[in-house]
């Protein structure tokens, strides 16, 4: 039950670790800027993270071959599914 | 005949625009590895080879074409108005070849308007380092567009590059991504609402209503049209950017290609270190306090060496010079106004120096990530930094770089603080009161007057962030919050572009204030030397006549007669007519002189002292001297004591006086509100504090 309790916590970009990758599964439309997706911040997209600031926020990202750093408020509106 | 066509230069923010608007212009217009350097249009004229000439626009940098800034709105406008002068005959598209595809989304918004338009790939010369290879022909085809491959740092394909402007008529206007293939529905009934109207203009103006409505006035229903839709208008949005990737990732995946085994790269090592949880923190503090150190001790050895200068300069003119009224001007007005600044270039040369490094090497950004967090906290933005560090310098084009950051609120607070941090005016004013109320002691090794200007410096940053969070707490938010900043590259700051800025920023700063300081010491010195009232005229009997003979020597009476002449001038008329409501602060008329001409800027201030000073003086002293040993008639003390010292530092810390800054705020806020509120806050503030200073430590 544990297992199954765990697989089925959304991931989003906050639960990633330095250096680990994650491919963005889904957000809603309306709450993440245009900029960003512009960006590359893409259904569909890998996105690794870099480095976090204290208190994990903001966020160091390489996604799409961009790098940025978004606020940790944005990071957690994007679910990600983990890839080893 | 030759004509003259509109070429707008538009990219992604730190793509080299500006570097190639410089190569094409000959102009020298501000380059750095920060994205938002640029932040306002910049002009310039390019012959072209076939006798024609270009109209060269330099644009601040911009993501897409859906503006999220301030900056970024400026080229959206441009390029749906074209009734405006400027209106581009041809769009130059300027790419970074590492970040080809990011930078094409834009380059496909583009070619969506049918302008004829180019696409520059520049930093060509980073092709190799980074394993990349690249199909020129194949990008040409598929694009529809001309490429030209530029290295502006090598300047590289620049002739190309005009050559192709010269010929804009050949090329094909059609665009990249029909908007019809997203959502037929939706977009067939929007044409239909708006016939006439082209589609993927009409679109923009739909997403992004109200900003871009006072361009077309045509379309001024849309704004019902896009408020039903909010929700749909962002899911449309998104479609249009995965259908534009689509389109450039089929391109790029034939036509360009990174090897990455190939890629040599420091970025990595350089960013888990500078942008650590802790070890970034100390990196960004050692360099700050490297900046402090080199500005405050590597400065003086020059500065000295002007200091003597100017003062030999002055007595060898009063010495040469045939006696008379010109020459005291000269030797008493504007050679001593003048040397009051040009004593500060070394100080000023360093502070670019290092702002410049900052910006050239890509260090920026990241000290924008390190301080997000705490910024915020505080009602400011990491990109707050910028105008924050760059205000040292300058609060003015500090003021302007705000421009980048995306809410409005945030902004405004950095607006409005920014003139807190220590400009390079306030140096001269705090340096010479510094040597005259603070002991040239040392305390724990540390020199007591330099710790006393690195302490006006906290206060500066500190009062910065105070005023932030009290202007978070009264400003009512608006605007929804959202943050991202690019991460650039690291580069090796180009000698070239660090020393160009250096040079051209300390000259603007030396002939700006010069010729405010020559202005204001002429008239000084004429208002000093001259009076009215029959106490200027007949000065040396009422002296003579108060002073038991005797008593005093002949030069004593003679300082004395000077003294009382200068009070009765026209300047020691005005100077104690406000002297009522500089008392509490501990000033006397003199320095309230002073005070009125740096009003304008601060800097002045040392001038007008030097010019009051040395008015009708014949001893070799110098001004500081002078100064310190100028006794205040009221209280019978010398001027220049310690409380009246932290009160002047004080006020000088907090008050606006500025004119220029005014003038930027109300540009940048829109209106006189801003201007004038900061303008009474800071200067409230500063009279209070001063004030409680004075009578505390009196
Ligand atoms: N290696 C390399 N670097 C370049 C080249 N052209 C420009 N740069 C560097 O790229 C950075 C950005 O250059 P800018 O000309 O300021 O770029 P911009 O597009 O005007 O930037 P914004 O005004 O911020 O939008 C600077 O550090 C330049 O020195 C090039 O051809 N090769
Ligand atoms: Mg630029």
């Amino acid at each position: 039950m544990l297992k199954e309790l765990k697989t089925n916590i959304i991931n989003t970009i906050v639960n990633l670790k330095p250096g680990e990758i994650g491919i963005i599964t889904n957000f809603s439309v309306d709450q993440i800027p245009v900029k960003l997706q512009e960006m590359g911040c893409l259904p569909g997209n890998e996105v690794r993270l870099i480095q976090v600031a204290p208190f994990n926020d903001p966020l160091f990202l390489s996604v799409n071959g961009n790098f940025l750093a978004i606020r940790k408020e944005t990071a957690e509106l994007i679910e990600i599914s983990k890839v080893a | 005949m030759s004509k003259t066509i509109n070429v707008a230069l538009i990219g992604n923010p730190n793509t080299g625009k500006t570097s190639i608007f410089n190569l094409l212009t000959g102009l020298k217009q501000k380059v750095g590895n920060y994205p938002g350097i640029t932040v306002e249009k910049k002009e310039g004229f390019c012959k072209l080879p076939n006798g024609d000439k270009a109209h060269v626009i330099d644009l601040p940098g911009t993501y897409s074409l859906n503006a999220s800034s301030a900056d970024e709105q400026l080229v959206v406008e441009l390029l749906l108005n074209p009734q405006s002068q400027d209106y581009p005959e041809l769009a130059v598209v300027v790419t970074d070849v590492e970040n080809l595809k990011r930078n094409l989304l834009l380059f496909t918004q583009i070619k969506d308007l049918n302008v004829p338009t180019v696409l520059v790939i520049n930093m060509a010369d980073q092709i190799e380092r980074r394993g990349i290879s690249l199909d020129i022909d194949l990008l040409e085809k598929n694009l529809n567009t001309k490429v030209v491959l530029v290295s502006s740092r090598k300047n590289v394909g620049i002739e190309q590059l005009k050559e192709t402007v010269a010929n804009y008529k050949q090329l094909n206007t059609t665009g990249c991504v029909d908007l019809r293939k997203i959502d037929p529905g939706y977009f067939a009934k929007l044409e239909d609402a708006y016939r006439g109207e082209d589609l993927y203009q009409l679109w923009l103006v739909v997403s992004q209503g109200e900003p871009l409505l006072k361009i077309n006035k045509n379309l001024l229903p849309v704004n019902e049209y896009s408020e039903r839709n909010t929700s749909e208008i962002k899911r449309l949005q998104q479609k249009e950017t995965i259908e534009r990737y689509l389109f450039i990732n089929k391109i790029l995946k034939k036509a360009y290609n990174v090897d990455i085994t190939k890629a040599k790269d420091w970025r990595g090592v350089l960013d888990r270190i500078l942008t650590h949880k802790f070890w970034g923190y100390i990196v960004f503090f050692m360099i700050m306090l490297l900046m402090f150190q080199a500005i405050y001790n590597w400065s003086s050895i020059p500065m000295d060496f002007i200091d003597q200068s100017f003062s030999r300069f002055s007595e060898w003119t009063k010495n040469t010079l045939p006696a008379g009224a010109l020459t005291d001007l000269l030797s008493e007005g504007v050679i001593p106004g003048v040397g009051g600044i040009v004593i500060f270039v070394p100080q000023i040369a360093f502070l670019f120096l290092f702002i410049s490094i900052l910006e050239e090497s890509g260090y920026m950004s990241r000290i924008v990530f390190l301080m997000d967090r705490v910024m915020r906290r505080f009602g400011l933005s990491g990109k707050s930094v910028v105008p924050l560090i760059s205000g040292t310098a300058c609060a003015i084009p500090a003021v302007m770089a705000s421009r980048n950051i995306e809410n409005w609120k945030e902004r405004l607070i950095t607006i409005l603080v920014t003139p807190f941090t220590t400009c390079s005016a306030r140096l001269p004013v705090y340096l010479i009161i510094i040597a005259l109320v603070i002991p040239d002691q040392t305390v724990l090794g540390f020199n007591v007057q330099g710790l006393t200007l690195m302490g006006l410096y906290v206060l500066g940053f500190g009062m910065a962030v105070f005023a932030a969070f009290i202007l978070n707490k009264v400003i009512k938010n608006r605007s929804r919050t959202f943050f991202v900043v690019e991460m650039p590259g690291y580069k090796l700051p180009l000698l070239k572009n660090v020393l160009y800025t250096v040079i051209e920023k300390t000259k603007s700063f030396v002939l700006v204030a010069g010729k405010i300081i020559l202005a204001i010491s002429i008239v000084l010195w004429f208002l000093a030397s001259n009076g009215y009232s029959d106490e200027f005229h007949h000065a040396e009997e009422i002296v003579r006549s108060q002073s038991q003979s005797g008593q005093l020597s002949e030069s004593d009476i003679e300082t004395a007669i000077a003294s009382y002449q200068l009070r009765h001038s026209y300047i020691g008329t005005v100077g104690r007519a406000i002297e009522p409501a500089i008392r509490p602060l501990g000033y006397d008329w003199k320095i309230g002189i002073a005070l009125i001409s740096s009003f304008a800027a601060r800097e002045v201030f040392v001038g007008t002292l030097a010019t009051i000073y040395s008015v009708g003086n014949d001893e070799e002293a110098t001004i500081k001297q002078r100064m310190s040993e100028d006794v205040n008639q009221r209280t019978g003390r010398k001027l220049f004591n310690f409380p009246t010292g932290i009160s002047l530092l004080l006020f000088y810390a907090f008050a606006l006086q500025c004119m220029s800054t005014i003038a930027i705020v109300k540009k940048e806020t829109n209106g006189w509100k801003w201007p004038l509120i900061q303008l009474g806050f800071m200067s409230g503030f500063a009279y209070i504090v001063a004030m409680l200073a004075y009578q505390l430590l009196a």
